[in-house]
């Protein structure tokens, strides 16, 4: 039963460095005072929910809002929930959004300028959110994601203020996938589907015996919050079950970027017949870079009121499949769809590590999932690598 | 890793005009200085800021002016279009906002003591103006100074008075030309690059700084080379779509790089596989 990728992976899985002790065991029925605790302690919980046909991320009140009970259904432009044969909370994988609704916002104000004296004054700069977030139900992938864009606007030159005081304040509850979508593929990208750190605590949804999470924390906030719910102690059992079910999430992961050589492998292919093909798929669209976790591309509007007086400065989610994006005097630097596609894919997979030391793709299978054409990130790797130009593999 | 913490680099400050001056029937030079309230940075030549006008917007513009010169910023600016026409037409007493500076500057430390060709295209030769200042105020810690500028026409020729008065100043030597001389043009008539066979100095010691639309870069430091000048002399200063100039918004990526703040100014030797990219 136990195939190779998942002895493989048994070696170099979460469990192998954590202890029994680090460990308890929540009953399901007590997920619902994890959300009350959370909220007792000040946080907004977001979470997920079903809306419109699919898995999204909101405002959780209690586990009623949950989406127990369905999984979700992935492959190339498509997503489909479905009913499960059981009662798990976290049954489903990743849907259209990620935590960077909530941290790196679609828009924000960054001021607000009145006219006074012939001169301006600047009202505010919007730094703070109104309430600390716990987000329940961040995946490992969507937590490498969170870290690679602390890398990017936390760690770089220039800090943000707006992500900064919402990634601070945010309290992080990661949930182990036990089962992953056909569109995954975190585990080539070495981000998942075991959670290794900077959550502040860690769940394992376990079905077989008692439904049950075996819980661990990351942080001393963590271990505050889960010592003021009732637990009990963790079984060896437990965590094998736990490890058996994030191992099968690794093994039953149909898709792969092969790491090896990927810059040199992009960045020698500027010129390939397999752009072009993709031109005559895309359809710039910009699903891919707006589901993405790790997209970070924004741009800036500046509106005035009819007066004159007062102006404001927001900023808004850009993406790099649009012409307007590359524009400069003259026309526009990327003008042919190719060229858009093949910067997206080049910044993602081989640019973002030369700027910030990882790859900029965690491995999620968002964009392959919400891409209207269906068109897979790594299959267009493996048609650069094979040399191939066919639309189909 | 994070240094130089500016939260508010994000946010502009208001600087009043004290001066517009016309440089030629759509590029006009603006100065500044910081109104109450807002405070006043150093700039290192090759540098920009981000200039915001209550209502319109903001965009990149170099700084143009004498970096001795403390109190104020300068800048020069062509009105290509919404932006540009709204910065251009402000009156003094008006306040418009700035950010920055932002990105790197021309690399005046490694040129001392060594001859500097600045290399300038059009509105290319702004960025450029503080490198002659620089090396005209210290006159003694460099070398030559030749400066090649091309322009479309005589009526495009920034700086007119002053490349006349860089001209009389000692060790140094300027020649322009324009793509279309008109009858009563006197001087060059070619791309910048066919001015290199007048210039006098020694490529082997020899610093250039090159600015212009990027075709001309491109034969600019084909010539260079040609010339006998080492990649690793040979200075950029590359223009993108910028919106934040902090790293943020993505949008001037050339290749691996941001141009906000790895550029705009960088070694030829850092981009020469990506000039030759077309769409990149
Ligand atoms: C580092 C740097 C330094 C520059 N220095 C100078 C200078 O010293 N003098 C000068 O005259 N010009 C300079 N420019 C170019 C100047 O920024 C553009 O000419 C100007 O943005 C054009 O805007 P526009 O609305 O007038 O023209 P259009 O071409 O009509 O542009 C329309 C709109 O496109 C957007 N846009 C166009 N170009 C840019 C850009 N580069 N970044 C962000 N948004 C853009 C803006 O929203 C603009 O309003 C510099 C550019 C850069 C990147
Ligand atoms: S590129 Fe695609 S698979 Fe990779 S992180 Fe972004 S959305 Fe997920
Ligand atoms: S790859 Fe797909 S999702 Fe991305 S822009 Fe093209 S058509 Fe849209």
């Amino acid at each position: 039963m136990v195939a190779e990728g998942v002895l493989a992976a048994r070696e170099t899985s979460w469990s192998s460095a954590v202890s029994l002790e680090e460990h308890a065991v929540l009953a399901a029925s007590e997920l619902g005072s994890l959300i009350s605790t959370l909220a007792l302690e000040g946080y907004s919980v977001i979470g997920p929910a079903v809306r419109d046909g699919a898995i999204v991320y909101s405002a959780i009140e209690s586990i009623q809002d949950l989406p127990q009970g369905w999984a979700d259904e992935q492959a190339p432009g498509k997503y489909r929930l479905s009913p499960r044969n059981d009662d798990s909370f976290f049954g489903y994988v990743v849907g259209p959004q990620s935590w960077k609704k909530f941290l790196h916002p679609p828009e924000v104000r960054l001021w607000q300028a009145e006219r006074q004296d012939g001169s301006f004054r600047i009202l505010n700069n919007e730094a703070t959110p109104e309430k600390a977030k716990a987000f329940l139900g961040v995946r490992a992938c969507e937590l490498a994601a969170i870290r690679i864009q602390d890398r990017v606007l936390l760690e770089d030159r220039y800090r943000d203020p707006i992500y900064e005081a919402r990634r601070a304040s945010a309290f992080v509850i990661a949930v182990q996938c036990t089962q992953a979508a056909s569109t995954c593929f975190c585990s080539s990208m070495g981000t998942g589907p075991a959670v290794s750190e900077g959550a502040d605590l860690v769940l394992t949804e376990l079905q077989s015996g008692s439904h049950r999470f075996l819980v661990r924390a990351g942080t001393d906030r963590g271990s505050e919050v889960l010592s003021k719910l009732r637990t009990t102690a963790a079984t060896e059992a437990d965590l094998h079950q736990a490890q058996d079910g994030v191992q099968a999430a690794a093994a039953t992961q149909v898709r792969s970027i092969d790491q090896n050589g990927i810059q040199e492998l992009l960045y020698q292919n500027f010129e390939h017949p397999r752009w072009e093909n993709l031109a005559a798929r895309c359809l710039s669209c910009a699903n891919c870079t707006m589901v993405c976790p790790t997209c970070f591309c924004t741009t800036v509007e500046d509106t005035s009121t009819v007066t004159g007086n007062h102006a404001e400065r927001w900023r808004r989610w850009d993406s790099c499949f649009t012409q307007a994006f590359s524009y400069i005097h003259g026309g526009s630097i990327r003008n042919s769809s190719k060229s858009r596609y093949r910067q997206w894919i080049t910044h993602k997979l081989a640019a973002w590590k030369d700027q910030f030391g990882s790859s900029g793709c965690v491995g999620c299978g968002r964009c392959i999932t919400w891409c209207p054409v269906g068109i897979d990130i790594t299959e267009e790797v493996r048609a650069l690598r094979n040399g191939g130009d066919h639309g189909d593999s | 890793m994070a240094t130089a913490v500016k939260a508010d680099a994000m946010v502009t400050q208001p600087y009043l005009i004290r001066d517009v001056s016309k440089e030629t029937y759509d590029t006009f030079t603006l100065k500044l200085e910081p109104d109450k309230g807002s405070n006043h940075t150093q700039f290192q030549p090759g540098q920009f800021s981000m200039l915001w006008v209550f209502g319109v917007g903001e965009l990149p513009i170099s700084i143009s002016g004498d970096p001795d010169e403390e109190e104020r910023l300068v800048y020069t600016v062509r009105s290509v279009g919404q932006a540009t026409n709204a910065l251009v037409t402000r009156s003094v007493g008006e306040a418009i906002g700035v950010r920055g500076p932002f990105g790197t500057g021309w690399p005046l430390e490694a040129a001392r003591g060594h001859d500097v060709i600045v290399v300038a295209g059009g509105i290319g030769l702004a960025p450029l103006r503080p490198v002659i200042y620089e090396v005209l105020n210290h006159r003694k810690d460099y070398g030559r100074l030749v400066i090649l500028y091309g322009a479309r026409s005589p009526r495009d020729l920034l700086y007119r008075k002053e490349l006349a008065s860089w001209a009389r100043q000692k060790e140094t030597q300027v020649l322009t030309s324009v793509d279309y001389g008109g009858m009563s043009w006197r001087g060059h008539v070619g791309v910048v690059t066919s001015l290199f066979k007048y210039a006098r100095l020694k490529p082997s010691r020899s610093v250039a700084m090159v600015c212009g639309p990027e075709i001309m870069m491109r034969f600019v430091t084909r010539e260079l080379e040609t010339y006998g000048l080492s990649r690793s002399d040979i200075f950029l200063s590359m223009e993108r779509n910028m919106k934040c100039a902090v790293g943020f918004c993505g949008h001037c990526q050339y290749g691996p790089h941001f141009i906000c703040k790895e550029g705009p100014v960088f070694r030829f030797e850092q981009l020469r596989p990506l000039l030759e990219k077309y769409e990149l």
